[in-house]
């Protein structure tokens, strides 16, 4: 049998996207189905007086928190948002009330009149007094190395929030069915909206959650549809009847989470000849109303501040603070690319001030096999850092154009980086992930909770299989992600799918390969009956961490890369243009190395969109510029030519060799950008670059 | 969407008087590729309820050159303006202008005399078609008046037009001296306007500015200084004197005068 | 109202100013077209009227009447558009996928990357950074 590991096979659901035949959430109707609507504060802060339905109520199905049966709260982590208002405001657009009715324009027509306290709003994360989640990481003694060294370089960074918009707005569909109710919805992670529900619920009501083909995720979808899917189930419930939840973009917008903003300071002690002696790293993000997922994301984020470097004497520490904005929440990257953004940018001013050439102070510190991180992490496997450096700079002729573009209004600029695979710290070993994987008459099906948003689950994890059990790739079939069949391989975030998820299925496959004993699927199935095999996540024996000291084995790997982008200004209008891109990434082997570089090529851009265009106009609590006119995302003239290389390598704890993927191209583009801009001679620490911004450069 | 379809009506014009004479018995927003109208519709912001669809009306969407006036139908599309060999010959300028309006659907339904009508100061084609001394001709059952463009409109969104007139035609003079447009958007395509330039380069030079002003504006006393031999500070002496830019979702109104400022210096020093 | 859908006749009961979009999806049942704004920005409710691509959504049903409209449904399964998609992974998430095929439709056979770039301005995607795309078009390109 031919492997298809390592070959770009024909996706498998690429026959259904490419003819329009997949259907999303939105394309599903049901007989007797209703359309929900929730009803959202207009203050930032305060309490609810009074509501009042100012419309005729026949026809409609009206829902607020006391018509919860469980728990009136989102469970996640800390269990502090609540699904519906009950007296307490603490963002603009928070859901206090749901209606639905058959007809939308009827349900759109409804007036709802609230009257409220208001209170004093906080919308200044350095002002807020509560903080969600402290994190203090602590190498060596800096204020020792600090004082030791013969420089002290200090910096603040600041990056704005950034908003997901996957193409399809969040959509769910509450269908009262087998005296439970079934979500159906658009989704990355169907058993946190499970759990969710479950506490929404109480015990005693039969719940399932599926998930539809989703339309983008890159985060979005991770933590807030449990919080629709709550909705329309408690509108479901009450009427009886399915009930579709659709956003609209504003209300998509407006309502749901973005990436934190964040301020780091860096205080760097060095050598005079460029050795990183102390790093004094402070990160604050702007949590928003509620917890979230606030202090993994700041969790990420701390772990990687210290950026790729070798550094004895580190000091990390971070807050995620309480603001009264719309909960910020995951976002690819998920922390690293606000950190990355800044200890890259702080590279390079460190560069600038020693006068030494950025690559050299680079390669000087990069993390090498047998470094220790932040954390106290021994890299003994693989460390790619200056692998990666290496063939980026020279692919790009990059010191000859630092001197060529030198006097010009081109820039060129780079970004060391790094991600961690899987969750952080003990969180795999918690998750206790399960893949469950049964044989058919003609090969396999795989039934797991990871879900496909577009990456390529399927299909990876389908080659994955039938490498293993040494079928076709065609005989593998893949379940959608339904709770009640599907075994709980864990969310589709942190790069673990692959990684993580595909590695139980390939021990899952070998098992069933031993017991299919040499027999074929077809001969198996007929002569001794089904077979399922289900196995449980095993983490890396030699994996340490410790949660209070925040020290020890992070993830077990690391996917490393460096991205290259040129720029050119317009010194009339302050635009900055990138025109070329080079991205040289390691991450273990490439399963698919066509939807590799598709991911790749699309978090390379939305960073770039995050660098340079992608602002969110915070006005009284809310964005403002909740439309795809006023919130722009890169189009194909935004986006410059770009050279993709994959540095293959082999990680022995992931399937066939490969590690994490989707977040790291994510954490590169911000701060190549912004070091291109400052080769330009124009000083700024802070993205989005927007001409505004960079007027104010040139300005200075 | 957020309007109730139930609450529209619209009613079909196939010809063009049939059109003013049922503009002449109703009120009714005329409605031509709807670009405009139906994100407005989508978003429940748009208060008009009776509609006039004129798009069938296809005597509105010819380009033709009559007494050396370059004539567009009101109809004539950003996609027809790019292919019309015409347009392309006398006035280069609005090509660059319709070129960088949103997409190319947008620019398949997109009207000239819709942009007009439509009257956002972020308009892309108007500047070119302030610069260009161009003519609104506009028609009702009694017949035709010509309004100069600059005297269009009154105010932000605000037109000399009469409730019962549809605007037929925008009419543009021979264009004397060379022709220089730039668009300053929130991004490479499918921007939104922060500043948009066109400008003639002529013994009289003309020049116009969107999204800096609640109208497109001509900067009479920058054109004046220019005209009369001003050194390019003086003529942003002027320029300071005659533009007054606000802040607003996709801009500041210091970024945007001080890049019109850049531009109409690169204007003038790229045509000379 | 009459009108030629996907190259059979269709004649359809619904609002003149109701969305061609909407008709599409719910009298129609032709879910292939998407909605992602609603303002006609994202490119995802393209559908060709007489050959020529618009947003559906911002488009009255009425201006359908007597015209030819054709949908993702309409190139079948098999046009190499579609076939080139999928081997190029032009497609991710797949909800721009519709509407990028049909603005890609109408390019010249010759088009330069350039052009193809200008011709699909319309229509974003937020998975692929558009690079996966352009190959797909390009591979497409003398196949149809």
């Amino acid at each position: 049998m031919a492997p298809s590991v390592g070959k770009s096979v024909s996706r498998k659901d690429g026959i259904g996207k490419a003819t329009g035949r997949t259907r999303y959430a939105d394309d599903i109707v049901l007989p007797g189905m209703l359309f929900g609507r929730t009803v959202r504060s207009t203050i930032a802060h305060g309490t609810v007086r009074g509501i009042r339905l100012a419309f005729d109520t026949a026809g409609f199905t009206i829902v607020d928190h006391r018509d919860i049966p469980g728990r009136n709260v989102v469970a996640l982590i800390d269990d502090d948002q609540p699904f519906l208002v009950e007296r307490t405001v603490r963002h603009m657009a928070e859901p206090i009330l749901l209606l639905a009715h058959e007809d939308r324009e009827a349900l759109l027509a409804a007036t709802v009149e609230i009257e409220y306290d208001a209170a004093e709003p906080l919308y200044d994360p350095e002002r807020s007094t509560q903080s969600f989640k402290d994190i203090h990481i602590l190498k060596g003694d800096v204020e020792a190395a600090l004082a030791r060294a013969d420089d002290v370089i200090e910096g603040t960074y600041r990056t704005g929030h950034q908003e997901h918009v996957y193409i399809e707005t969040n959509g769910v569909i509450a269908v009262p069915e087998d005296g439970g109710i079934t979500v159906y919805g658009s989704l990355q992670c169907p058993f946190y909206a499970l759990k969710a529900l479950k506490s929404l619920f109480g015990p005693g009501t039969a719940l399932r959650v599926v998930q539809t083909e989703t339309g983008g995720g890159f985060g979005g979808k991770e933590e807030y549809p449990s919080m629709i899917a709550g909705h329309a189930a408690l509108l479901a419930l009450k009427s009886g009847r399915p009930v579709k939840i659709i956003y609209d973009r504003v209300e998509d917008m407006v309502a749901t989470t973005k990436r934190h903003p964040s301020i780091v300071r860096h205080r760097t002690g060095l050598t005079r000849d460029g050795k990183l002696v102390a790093m004094d790293v402070d990160v604050i993000l702007d949590g928003g109303a509620y917890s979230t997922l606030s202090g993994v994301v700041l969790s990420r984020g701390c772990i990687h501040a210290a950026g790729p470097y070798r550094c004895d004497d580190i000091r990390i520490r971070g807050r995620a603070m309480m603001t009264n904005t719309p909960p910020n929440g995951a976002f690819r990257g998920f922390g690293a690319p606000q950190t990355e953004f800044a200890v890259e940018v702080h590279m390079e001013r460190i560069a600038e001030s020693l006068g030494m050439d950025s690559v050299t102070l680079r390669e000087m510190n990069a993390l090498t096999l047998g470094d220790r991180t932040a954390t106290g992490q021994l890299l003994r496997a693989d460390a790619s850092a200056l692998e990666c450096l290496h063939e980026a700079v020279r692919r790009t002729d990059f010191r000859a154009k630092r001197e060529r573009y030198r006097g010009t209004n081109k820039g060129i600029g780079l970004a060391l980086f790094f991600h961690g695979a899987g969750f952080t710290g003990a969180g795999e070993e918690r998750l206790k992930s399960t893949a469950r994987l049964d044989l058919t008459p003609t090969g396999a099906k795989i039934l797991v909770a990871s879900t496909e948003i577009g990456q390529g689950t399927r299909t990876m994890h389908a080659q994955i299989v039938a490498d293993a059990l040494g079928v076709p790739y065609e005989s593998i079939e893949v379940a959608q992600p339904d709770t009640s069949l599907v075994a709980d391989s864990g969310p589709t975030v942190a790069s673990r799918t692959c990684m993580v998820v595909g590695k139980i299925l390939e021990r899952c496959a070998l098992e069933m390969k031993q017991t299919l004993g040499g027999m074929s699927p077809a001969d198996y199935y007929r002569k001794k009956g089904p077979l399922s095999v289900v196995m449980e996540h095993v983490p890396p024996e030699w994996i340490r961490w410790n949660d209070d000291t925040y020290q020890g084995d992070a993830y077990p790997t690391y996917a490393w890369g460096c991205d290259v982008v040129e720029v050119e200004l317009d010194a009339d209008t302050y635009e900055v243009r990138p025109t070329h891109v080079t991205v040289v990434q390691e991450f273990g082997r490439p399963i698919h190395p066509a939807l590799a570089q598709g991911q790749i090529e699309g978090g390379t851009v939305q960073g770039l969109g995050y660098a340079l265009l992608e602002h969110v106009v915070m006005k009284d609590g809310a964005m403002a510029n909740s439309t795809l006119t006023n919130y722009t995302i890169p189009t194909t003239l935004d986006t410059p030519p770009m050279d993709i290389v994959m540095l293959e390598n082999h990680y022995d704890g992931g399937p066939y060799g490969a590690k994490g993927l989707g977040e790291l191209p994510m954490d590169g583009p911000a701060p190549a950008i912004v070091n291109a801009i400052r080769h330009l001679g124009l000083d700024l620490r802070d993205i989005p670059a927007l001409p505004e911004t960079l007027m104010a450069c040139v300005s200075r | 969407m957020k309007t109730a379809v139930s609450t529209l009506e619209l009613r079909r014009a196939h010809s063009l008087d049939d059109a003013l004479a049922i503009m002449r018995s109703e009120h009714r927003m005329p409605i031509a590729g709807a670009t405009d109208v139906y994100v407005g519709l989508n978003f429940g912001t748009l208060n008009a309820q009776r509609f006039l669809d004129i798009w069938p009306i296809d005597e509105l969407r010819t380009i033709s050159v009559v007494d050396d006036r370059l004539v567009l139908g009101a109809l004539v599309t950003y996609t027809a303006m790019i292919a019309s060999a015409e347009v392309r010959t006398r006035l280069p300028m609005l090509i660059q202008a319709a070129r960088q309006v949103g997409g190319p659907q947008i620019q398949n339904r997109g009207t000239v005399g819709g942009n007009i009508a439509n009257g956002s100061p972020a308009g892309d084609s108007l500047p070119v078609l302030a610069a260009a001394d161009a003519v609104v001709v506009l028609r009702n059952a009694d017949g035709e008046r010509r309004v100069p463009f600059t005297a269009f409109y009154t105010g932000y969104r605000a037109t000399v037009m009469r409730a019962d007139e549809l605007i037929v035609a925008v009419e543009i003079p021979r264009v004397v001296g060379a022709q220089w447009f730039r668009k300053v958007g929130t991004r490479a395509a499918q921007a939104i306007s922060k500043v948009v330039v066109a400008a003639v380069r002529s013994p009289s030079p003309r020049i116009a500015v969107g999204s800096v002003a609640p109208t497109v504006v001509r900067l009479a006393a920058t054109e004046r200084a220019l005209a009369g031999g001003a050194s390019l500070d003086d003529a942003r002496a002027a320029l300071r004197g005659e533009v007054h830019p606000i802040d607003d979702l996709r801009s500041t109104a210091e970024y945007r005068l001080r890049v019109t400022e850049n531009l109409v210096r690169r204007f003038w020093n790229e045509t000379s | 109202m009459r009108f030629t859908l996907n190259g059979a006749p269709g004649d359809v009961d619904a609002h003149p100013m109701k969305r061609l979009l909407d008709v599409l999806r719910e009298e129609c049942g032709l879910t292939g077209t998407k909605e992602g704004c609603g303002e006609g920005e994202c490119g995802a409710c393209t559908v060709l009227i007489d050959g020529v691509p618009v947003c559906s959504c911002l488009v009255p049903f009425a201006q359908a009447e007597n015209t030819a409209v054709v949908t993702i449904e309409g190139l079948g399964d098999g046009h190499p558009l579609q076939r080139c998609f999928m081997d190029e992974v032009g497609a991710q998430c797949g909800i721009c996928t519709p509407g990028m095929i049909m603005a890609a439709y109408v390019l010249e056979p010759s088009a330069s990357l350039e052009e193809i770039r200008v011709g699909l301005a319309g229509n974003l995607c937020r998975c692929t950074g558009y690079s996966a795309i352009y190959r797909a078009v390009q591979a497409a390109q003398g196949k149809a």
